[in-house]
């Protein structure tokens, strides 16, 4: 059954599709498998919208959010964008404060959707844009800061749809891989998966950015979010913006499936992984989050050009 | 042995404004003790007084946090490399 009742009913249960090109050995005696969960096949194209209705109805049920509020939240943008297009079909006014070194991509889709937008400083990344949203929210006390960094709604959603969604597609599951940035869905999906397969292994990819995103005054102006919870993970790798472009790139040339930037760091380390799997002998089913398609970052440069300069490129901007 | 450590800007401070500095040792404690010899009151930025490793610094050895693969008694070897980083918010 396709048939839905409203655009928000058709969210969630995306493909989970097979890359036989990609995975370190598809059909071998130990077959190490690569999964790619497709959630650019969401209503705004991105896995932030499950979240985004998780938070709302959540807030709804326990009475914060009542018709003809505004929303405030910060984001670097496919939150927000999500957040937009609830609010919209559910009549909620949106504020996004977003660093100002973010594709404008996101900035038009936001605006289409009849965001506004706040721009925090471009040094200290999303740290700024919590920093700054956080001011906001108590300079206006009537507006809902849903606050995706903390709200336990964030990872619910994961836990509830993603987790049990790739369990139920891939049962011979050994590990599962996503983006690190609020941490949602790897403490949703990966709490889920660890109480039904206790040997999985869940893997965490961080973007690693530029200079300019870590440019704090001091460490204590770090941020953990309020969310994570470091004994749901296995491991956690860093990913620089090259070898995020270089998997990107590799994901389409070979299976054909074009994904954003933060997919690519995500493949990187699945494949990071695989390739453990496949010099231990073991056989290996990996599945791993395609969070959004490349669609918001063509203005990067990231998909044309030589690898090092698409990088360069990237240098300082928000690219996951 | 020699371990490149990769240095965030806000502790460049301690290291005359180098980005990336060399030190050694068999595990990150002593690459930690091993750094601060060279780069006084570095260490301090990294441990806290209870011995682990500040909340807001994230170390990584080749690319892995090493939160999971060990803290600071994560082996090392020649030719490893060493990030570290602040924390920052993501999404």
């Amino acid at each position: 059954m396709a048939r839905y009742d409203s655009l928000l009913d058709a969210l969630g249960d995306t493909p989970l599709v097979g890359l036989p090109r990609l995975s370190p050995n598809w059909d071998g005696e130990h077959p190490v498998r690569l999964w790619a969960k497709l959630e650019d096949r969401n209503p705004t194209g991105s896995i932030k919208d499950r979240a985004a209705l998780a938070m709302i109805r959540v807030a709804e049920a326990d009475g914060r959010l009542r018709p003809g509020c505004t929303i405030l939240e910060p984001t670097s943008g496919n939150t927000g964008i999500a957040l937009a297009m609830v609010a919209k079909l559910r009549g909620y006014g949106l504020v996004c404060v977003m660093p100002e070194n973010t594709s404008r991509e996101r900035r038009q889709l936001l605006e289409m959707f009849g965001a506004r937008i706040v721009s925090s400083p471009a040094a200290g990344g999303s740290n700024q844009a919590v920093a700054t949203a956080k001011q906001i929210a108590a300079e206006n006390p009537d507006w809902v800061m849903l606050y995706q960094y903390g709200n336990p709604a964030n990872a619910l959603a994961h836990y509830e749809g993603t987790g049990p969604e790739i369990l139920r597609d891939l049962p011979t599951i050994t590990h599962f891989v996503a983006g690190l940035g609020t941490t949602g869905t790897l403490m949703g999906a990966g709490r889920y998966l660890r109480e039904k397969v206790p040997d999985v292994s869940v893997v965490a990819a961080e973007p690693r950015y530029g200079e300019l995103v870590y440019g704090l005054r001091n460490i204590d102006e770090g941020f953990v979010p309020e969310l994570y919870d470091d004994s749901i993970l296995t491991s956690r790798f860093s990913v620089t913006s090259y070898d995020a472009l270089r998997r990107t790139r590799d994901l389409i040339e070979a299976e054909g499936i074009f994904a954003g930037i933060s997919t690519g760091a995500i493949l990187h380390a699945a494949l990071g992984v695989g390739d453990r799997a496949l010099a231990r002998g073991d056989r290996a089913d990996i599945a791993f989050v395609v969070a959004d398609g490349g669609w918001k970052y063509l203005s990067t440069g990231a998909y044309d050009g030589s690898l090092q300069q698409a990088a360069e490129k990237l240098e300082g901007q928000l690219w996951a | 042995m020699a371990i490149e450590v990769k240095i965030p800007t806000i502790l460049r401070t301690y290291t005359g404004g180098a980005k990336s500095v060399q030190a050694s040792g068999d595990k990150l404690s002593a690459l930690f003790d091993d750094l601060d010899v060279s780069h006084p009151g570095l260490k301090g930025r990294l441990i806290t007084e209870d011995g682990g490793l500040h909340r807001f610094v994230n170390v990584y050895v080749n690319d892995e946090d090493v939160r999971f693969t060990g803290a600071l008694d994560t082996t090392l070897k020649d030719g490893d490399s060493v990030t570290i980083l602040p924390a920052v918010a993501g999404g």
